[in-house]
C-alpha cells in the first residue's frame, strides 16, 4: 500500500512538472508569435545577447569535446571493424553516429552545464533579491522579459551550434582515419558526407531544437520556482542540471523512436 | 476590527481593505483585515517579524493573491480583476523593496528608465530628461551610469525609489524602508519619503518596525500582530493608546516566554505523545 501510494505521488509530481514546463514554454511561444501584435514587441537585443553568451561562447569547449569523442568513436568503431577488415566503413560510422545522436547529444550536455544551469542562477537570484517581485510591480511579465529571448536564443543556436558539434565530430574521425586507416583527409570527409543522408541531419537538427526548448524551460523553471534564502539558487541550479539532463535523454528517446519507425514505413 | 465608513470617507479612501485574508497553503497568514487609506496619506503598517505586516504589503501590490475578502484600489476590487485590468493598475503604483530590488546587469539610469521603456512611446531624449529629475530628486543626479553594485545600500534603496517614482505613481508602496541602514541614512530615506509626501501629496503606504521613523512619517498608523488590526489610528492616538497589545510594541516590551508552567510541562508532554512530529 506504501509502495503504490509512494509511486502514484511521484508519477503524479513528475506531470505536474511537465505540465508546467509546457505552460512556461506555451507562455513564451505566445509571447514570441501572438504578443508582437499586440503591440508587445520582441526583445530582439536581449535575446541576440543571449545567443552570443549561449552560442558563441559555447564553442571553444564544445569543439574540443566533440573532436574527441569522433576520436574515440572512430578508435571504438574501429576495434570491431577490424576483424571484419573493414576498416574504411570507420567514416560512415562516425558520420552516422555522431550526427544522428552524440552530436546533438553531446551539444546539449555542454549547453545544459554552461547555460541551463546560468539559466536558473540567473533567475534564482532575481527571485532572491525581489527583483521578479520588482519587475510583477512594473506590470512588465517575467516571461515575456527574461524567459522569451531565452527561448528564442536557445531554439537558434542549439541546431547551429549542433551542426558545428557534427562537423568537429567527423574532424575528429578523421584524425584517426588519416593516421590508423589510409584515409586522405579530403577522402574521409568525402566519403563521410557519402555515407550520410539528409534524413540523418535534419532528425538530429529536430532532435537539438527540442533539447533547447527542454533546457530552456527547465532552467528557467527552476529558477522561478526558487524558494528564499541564497542556498536556494544553489538547490535549483543543480536541480535544473540533473533534470534537463534527464529529460534531454527522455526527449532523445522518444524522438529516436518516432524516427526509427517512421522510417520503417 | 473594521472602521465605520460614512459616505464621505468612502469617497477620500484610496485603498479600502475589506476582510481580507490570505492563505499560505493551509496555514492563514492574515484572518480579516480591514481598514481604509485615505487619499494623500501616509499610513505606516506596523508589527513585529512574523506579524503579516509584509504578507500584506505583497497583496496590496498583487504579489499575493488573498484566499477571500476585498481590496478596494482606484475603484475596482484586486482581489477579483484579471492580470490584465491588474497591469493597468500596476503603472499606477511604485513599490521600493526592502533590499531595492534593483536589476544587477542594468546600469542605474536603465533601471529607472525600465518602466518608461516598457510602458510608454516616449522618446529617448524625453526619457533622459525625465530620468535625470527622478534621480535629482532623490539626490542621486550623476549616478545614472553607475552600476547597483557600485551603489551603497542608502543610495540603492535611494534608486529604487527613483525608479518606482519613473511612472509617476499615485501610491507610493514602501517595504521596510530604513532596514540594514545606519541611523544617518535611515534618517536620509525617512526624510526623502516626507519631502515626496510634501512635494506630490502621494499617498504612501510604508511597512516598518522602526518606531522612531514611523512615528516621523506617519499620518496615521495601523499596528498589526498575528494576522490582525490591533490598533488604527493618528499618531498621536496611537502614542496615548491603551491597548496592551499597542503598549507592548511601543514600549518595547519582551514577549513573556512562556507564561505558565502548567503550558511548560503540557508543550513537553505534548512533543512526547507525538514524536518525530
Amino acid at each position: 500500500m506504501e509502495l503504490t501510494t509512494q509511486i502514484g505521488e511521484s508519477v503524479t509530481d513528475g506531470l505536474a512538472y511537465l505540465g508546467a514546463l509546457t505552460k512556461l514554454g506555451g507562455r513564451a511561444a505566445y509571447c514570441t508569435f501572438i504578443a508582437p501584435f499586440q503591440g508587445k514587441p520582441l526583445r530582439i537585443q536581449r535575446a541576440v545577447s543571449q545567443a552570443m553568451q549561449t552560442g558563441v561562447g559555447a564553442l571553444p569547449i564544445l569543439s574540443l569535446i566533440t573532436f574527441f569523442i569522433g576520436l574515440i568513436l572512430a578508435l571504438q568503431s574501429a576495434y570491431e571493424l577490424r576483424k571484419f577488415g573493414a576498416l574504411n566503413y570507420v567514416a560512415s560510422a562516425v558520420a552516422i553516429s555522431m550526427t544522428r545522436e552524440l552530436g546533438p547529444l553531446i551539444t546539449a550536455i555542454v549547453v545544459i552545464g554552461r547555460s541551463g544551469s546560468a539559466f536558473a542562477a540567473e533567475i534564482g537570484t532575481m527571485k532572491v533579491t525581489e527583483e521578479i517581485d520588482a519587475l510583477e510591480t512594473m506590470a512588465i511579465d517575467p516571461v515575456h522579459f527574461l524567459v522569451t529571448p531565452k527561448f528564442i536564443a536557445m531554439i537558434v543556436m542549439l541546431p547551429c551550434l549542433t551542426i558545428w558539434a557534427n562537423s568537429m565530430g567527423i574532424l575528429g574521425g578523421a584524425l584517426f582515419g588519416v593516421a590508423q586507416a589510409d584515409f586522405t583527409l579530403v577522402r574521409y570527409v568525402q566519403s563521410s558526407l557519402d555515407a550520410l543522408f539528409l534524413r540523418d541531419i535534419t532528425t538530429g537538427l529536430i532532435k537539438s531544437v527540442m533539447f533547447g526548448i527542454t533546457i530552456t524551460a527547465v532552467g528557467c523553471h527552476e529558477g522561478l520556482s526558487t524558494g528564499a534564502g541564497a542556498e536556494q539558487v544553489g538547490r535549483s541550479t543543480t536541480r535544473a542540471v540533473v533534470v534537463s539532463i534527464f529529460l534531454v535523454i527522455l526527449v532523445d528517446l522518444v524522438f529516436t523512436a518516432l524516427f526509427f519507425f517512421m522510417s520503417a514505413r | 476590527m473594521e472602521q465605520t465608513n460614512s459616505a464621505a470617507t468612502q469617497v477620500e479612501a484610496m485603498i479600502s481593505l475589506r476582510n481580507l485574508r490570505v492563505s499560505y497553503g493551509e496555514r492563514e497568514i492574515l484572518h480579516g483585515i480591514g481598514f481604509d487609506v485615505m487619499r494623500g496619506e501616509t499610513l505606516v503598517i506596523l508589527g513585529g517579524s512574523g506579524s503579516g505586516k509584509s504578507t500584506l504589503l505583497r497583496t496590496l501590490v498583487g504579489l499575493e493573491k488573498p484566499s477571500s475578502g476585498e481590496i478596494w484600489l482606484k475603484g475596482k476590487n484586486i482581489a477579483a480583476i484579471s492580470s490584465h485590468e491588474m497591469d493597468e493598475i500596476r503603472k499606477k503604483i511604485g513599490m521600493s523593496f526592502q533590499g531595492g530590488a534593483l536589476f544587477g546587469s542594468m546600469t542605474v539610469g536603465e533601471n529607472v528608465a525600465l518602466p518608461l521603456r516598457e510602458h510608454t512611446k516616449l522618446e529617448d531624449s524625453t526619457i533622459e530628461i525625465i530620468l535625470r529629475l527622478k534621480l535629482d530628486q532623490v539626490g542621486l543626479s550623476g549616478f545614472e551610469n553607475y552600476m547597483p553594485s557600485q551603489l551603497s545600500g542608502g543610495m540603492k534603496k535611494r534608486a529604487a525609489v527613483a525608479r518606482a517614482l519613473a511612472m509617476d505613481p499615485e501610491i507610493l508602496f514602501f517595504d521596510e524602508p530604513s532596514a540594514g541602514l545606519d541611523p544617518i541614512i535611515a534618517a536620509g530615506v525617512d526624510e526623502l519619503i516626507l519631502d515626496l509626501k510634501k512635494a506630490f501629496h502621494m499617498t504612501i503606504i510604508v511597512v516598518t518596525h522602526e518606531l522612531a521613523s514611523a512615528f516621523l512619517i506617519a499620518d496615521r498608523m495601523v499596528l498589526i500582530d498575528k494576522g490582525n488590526v490591533v490598533a488604527i489610528g493618528s499618531t498621536e492616538e496611537m502614542r496615548s493608546s491603551t491597548h496592551p497589545r499597542v503598549r507592548q510594541f511601543l514600549d518595547r516590551i519582551a514577549e513573556p516566554a512562556v507564561s505558565e508552567e502548567l503550558d511548560y510541562l503540557q508543550m513537553l508532554t505534548e512533543e512526547h505523545r507525538h514524536p518525530g512530529r
